[in-house]
């Protein structure tokens, strides 16, 4: 009983998740904005369990994964359970990053760490430990300036065409590869 | 940063993808390694001689379907480890397949030739050259390969990089199949799979870190 109660939730959850990510691939962002919005606590739940004993490298992790989602969404085929798909970019993440830590720390054991114990409880999203302005900063202009005025402001793509003197797709591209280009900054900074 | 700031900032985004449009990229991309191999192929070895009359001989047709069957199986392989969460399936059959029939192809030819005769049709004259040269015109191949794959999310690396080192291989043996004027089955059972296993082992061993993303 309990457990076609399970399926059913996990099902309408893709089905919801699902309906959510083709919008947004086709470039509704509102619907794109949900479906990140939506995955963000399943990703968080999903390292918390893994990484009970590491929990400084959860949020990063979210926002890893949260990431390469983006930049990789063209490797989603429609065919296929998107759920199936999340769960490989979000495994991959965790293992990758477990074996970059195993390189770099295998000498001290940060898995035992008596005084961290009692140091802090997290019930809710921590701020990973990068500061994003700091990396946009970074950006040469074409690509930084759509990207603040539509995330400091809320401008639509055509108000800043407009403002920055840029054409729409311009702007659209500046965004996209912009927001390519600070993914791999977060990537090379961890 | 706030997480919920950076699915603010990915939502900006406006530019629509889809996954024909980043296969389409990929299969240009594994064309054109092709092209230059091909290209390599023409002006360093050149196409062999007698060309108009082998084209009327059956064993010149398996010496393309082999190599091309393994590439098209490795292409295949290619797009399923390019999206995470795919399996190989029922493809790693259509893998082993063309390599299969070939052994089994040689098998026969030695088994019944007269034992004399069996050296040269396991060394034929350019054992040396064929599968230096297959793994030669597979680098420029390969290094499309794995463009194509960094444009795309594998997650199994190891497996990966084996796939695109199989993939140059088969696609070179298929260009130098073009010039070689080895007919005999053993040779191609032997030579051509060694040449087709230089890139797929250095794919194995060296990709794992140049795949990382």
């Amino acid at each position: 009983m309990q457990r076609t109660t399970k399926e059913r939730e996990f099902r309408d959850q893709e089905a919801r998740l699902r309906d959510l990510c083709l919008l947004g691939l086709a470039g509704d962002a509102r619907a794109y904005h949900d479906f990140l919005k939506t995955l963000g606590p399943h990703l968080r739940a999903y390292f918390r369990k893994r990484l009970f004993q590491l929990p400084d490298e959860v949020e990063d992790l979210v926002q890893e994964t949260l990431l390469a989602i983006h930049t990789k969404r063209h490797t989603y085929r429609q065919d296929q359970p998107l759920t199936a798909w999340i769960h490989a970019i979000a495994r991959y993440k965790l293992v990758d990053m477990l074996r970059a830590r195993v390189g770099r720390e295998n000498l001290n054991d940060p898995l035992d760490d008596e005084a961290g114990l009692f140091a802090a409880s997290d019930t809710d999203a921590s701020d990973a430990r990068r500061d994003l302005d700091v990396l946009l900063q970074e950006l040469p202009d074409q690509q930084r300036l759509p990207i603040m005025h539509m995330r400091l402001e809320g401008l639509s793509v055509i108000e800043t065409a407009h403002r920055t003197g840029l054409s729409e797709s311009a702007v659209k591209v500046g965004v996209h590869r912009g927001l390519k280009a600070l993914a791999a900054k977060i990537r090379g900074d961890t | 940063m706030k997480t919920d700031e950076l699915i603010t900032l990915l939502a900006l985004d406006r530019l629509p993808v889809s996954y024909r449009s980043g296969r389409g990229s990929m299969l240009a991309t594994l064309g054109l390694g092709a092209l230059v191999a091909i290209t390599m192929m023409y002006f360093s070895l050149g196409v062999r001689p007698d060309m108009d009359q082998a084209v009327a001989l059956p064993m010149f047709w398996v010496k393309l379907a082999f190599p091309g069957a393994l590439m098209l199986a490795a292409i295949a392989a290619l797009l399923r480890f390019g999206s995470p969460g795919f399996r190989l399936g029922k493809l790693k059959i259509a893998l082993a397949l063309p390599v299969a029939v070939v052994w089994v192809m040689a098998f026969l030819t030695l088994a019944n030739a007269a034992p004399e005769i069996r050296p040269m049709l396991i060394f034929g004259s350019t054992w040396v050259k064929c599968p230096l040269s297959i793994a030669a015109l597979a680098v420029p191949i390969w290094i499309a390969a794995f463009l194509a794959l960094k444009q795309q999310a594998p997650t199994r690396l190891r497996a990966t990089s084996a796939a695109t080192g199989l993939f140059a291989g088969a696609c070179a043996a298929t260009v130098y199949a073009m010039h070689c004027t080895e007919m005999e089955a053993p040779f191609l059972a032997i030579w051509y799979v060694l040449g087709i296993l230089i890139p797929t082992v250095l794919g194995w061993a060296i990709g794992p870190k140049l795949l990382r993303w």
